[in-house]
């Protein structure tokens, strides 16, 4: 096993020789431990940012020939500290230098971090993911900044998942550090009565990060891929540092199960394949199990369920059915009805129409489409005229199905989407035309 | 660390309120601000008068212009303000969520800059 290989496990190797490939593996798993508690040593994000990296480069410069340290995140962390109070006293500014002595204040006190002890850290990583996703930040800045500090994207990585510019993004990060300075954004993990609905709130970054990466965009987009991974890793790591808690398993277990389909759900063009015509065997197995044991234990938990783990739910029953045809549309249907109470959304309204389409067949799915569609409910939204142009192909009303169909692409964004609707469109013409099809 | 808690709400609505109902409210305001004074965070405070009797200044070229009304028209209108002491913004808004006026209204929670 090389050096990298056992650090990817975890281990961390000491007193040995490595390359510049090795350091770089550490610092990617140690990247936003090492910043979480730099930030709360020095007290400022910006400050513990040149902090960790002044630390990284340094270790850089010595790892290869000295070899790790014992503990490699309790040294960066010291080093850094060091290196922050040297920024400190390099500072001219008055301005900078007013702001940074009170900073020094607090990092000169006497609290070496010698024996890296899990719990602080762990506690770290849970303050500083709280504070990237405070209410007081607008959402794009939580997202910017979870996925710059939290899992350690660069800034224009962070710009590239999101198709904005790279100026953006960094303003929108100056802008999230300043508010997080000035109106004192505690460093903290919330006060308990305060906590399920800052979980909740965590929760909303990382379920948008996730669908942001699962969208189906054209063609391979690798970028896409990986944020729905690292939104899933930002799952998992919640799940660690609060375990127990339904709400996050029920997120966690929900992306497992969406993505374990990733490989099944588009062709090499990037076409979108439906659910229906999926290959299976294409799913990924260990996540789906991974992704069905956690949503029993949120399901499980006493209390009214978290919409997560319902959506979970339906997920689970897509990945248990060995085919299309052995789906428990009854099941889901109730799941449906479940989410309708808990949390009532027009898409929600859509999926549960869909299903009922499956269970009491088109014609009642219909109406509820039209119900949907008369309270003005995703009025731009090209799902609602899609889903009721397939309904109504199948009751054979293929006029008002081809009208459906063109309604849904003019409202369509994603290029395989509108190839999608557009091929729909075709074969019903086709069968249009053949008398013996025709309504 | 201090805070200014604007509170903004809708004057017209708050004019149609009742005898009973403007009572009510003056004595959430009182029980609130005993809170926040024996809780050692009320620093000042003050309701306003409506927007009706405001007035904007404004100097340009030496020259001052003066206008009926208040800065900008909105939905809402500062109505009156609290100078809190908080420890942090988590504290300040949990502050916040507590003036009557949150209920119907919204409160602006602003930082106040410092010089050292």
């Amino acid at each position: 096993m090389t050096v990298a290989t056992r650090l990817a496990a975890g281990a961390t190797p000491t007193g040995e020789r490595m390359d510049a490939s090795d350091v770089e593996l550490v610092f990617r798993r140690e990247a936003s431990r090492v910043l979480a508690t730099l930030i709360r040593l020095v007290g400022d994000f910006d400050l513990a940012e040149e902090a960790a990296q002044d630390a990284f480069a340094i270790a850089v410069a010595q790892w290869p020939a000295a070899g790790i340290p014992d503990n490699p995140r309790a040294w960066l962390v010291n080093v850094g500290r060091n290196k922050a109070i040297d920024r400190v006293r390099r500072q001219a500014a008055l301005r900078e230098r007013r702001r940074l002595l009170a900073a020094e204040a607090a990092i000169a006190s006497p609290v070496w971090v010698s024996e890296a002890e899990e719990g602080a850290f762990g506690d770290d990583m849970l303050r500083l993911i709280f504070t990237c996703c405070h209410p007081a930040l607008n959402m794009e800045a939580r997202v910017a900044l979870t996925l710059r500090s939290v899992c350690g994207l660069s800034t224009e990585a962070v710009a590239r998942a999101f198709l904005i510019a790279e100026d953006t993004t960094a303003q929108r990060l100056v802008r999230a550090k300043r508010k997080i300075r000035e109106a004192r954004i505690p460093y903290e993990t919330p006060e308990p009565a305060m906590l399920d609905v800052r979980v909740e709130g965590v929760l909303a970054v990382i379920y948008l990060v996730f669908t942001e990466g699962y969208a189906v965009t054209s063609g391979a987009d690798l970028m896409r891929d990986e944020l729905a991974r690292d939104a899933i890793r930002l799952g998992r790591l919640l799940d660690g540092l609060l375990p127990g808690r339904p709400a996050i398993q029920g997120l966690l277990a929900l992306m497992l199960l969406h993505d374990a389909r990733r490989g099944a759900r588009a062709t090499l063009d990037g076409d979108i394949i439906l659910l229906e015509d999926q290959d299976r065997r294409l799913w990924d197995r260990a996540q789906i199990d991974e992704g069905l044991a956690l949503v029993d234990q949120a399901l499980r938990a006493p209390g009214i369920p978290s919409s997560y783990a319902v959506q979970a739910a339906i997920a689970a029953l897509h990945a248990q059915a060995p085919r299309w045809e052995d789906t428990d549309w009854r099941q889901i249907v109730g799941l449906y009805e479940v989410l309708l109470r808990l949390h009532p959304t027009p898409v929600i309204e859509l999926n549960h129409a869909a299903a009922v389409a499956m269970v009491d067949g088109p014609a009642p799915a219909l109406d509820l489409l039209d119900a949907l569609s008369a309270r003005g409910g995703l009025a731009l939204y090209h799902l609602l005229p899609a889903a009721r142009a397939e309904l109504l192909r199948r009751l054979g009303r293929h006029k008002e199905a081809e009208a459906a169909y063109r309604s849904a692409l003019a409202v369509a964004k994603l290029a395989p989407e509108r190839r999608w609707l557009a091929r729909r469109l075709e074969e019903l013409r086709c069968k249009g035309s053949d008398p013996t099809l025709s309504d | 660390m201090q805070y200014l808690l604007l509170i903004y709400a809708n004057e017209a609505e708050a004019a149609k309120m009742g005898d009973g109902g403007r009572t009510a409210m003056f004595n959430e305001y009182r029980d609130f601000t005993q809170s926040i004074i024996q809780g050692g965070q009320f620093k000042g405070g003050n309701p306003l008068q409506s927007t009706s009797t405001a007035t904007t200044v404004r100097l340009r070229d030496g020259k001052t212009l003066t206008t009926d009304g208040p800065f900008a028209e909105t939905r809402e209108q500062l109505g009156g303000y609290y100078l809190i002491e908080a420890k942090n913004l988590d504290e300040a808004t949990a502050i916040a969520a507590r003036v009557p006026s949150a209920k119907f209204g919204s409160i602006e929670v602003r930082p106040i800059m410092t010089y050292e």
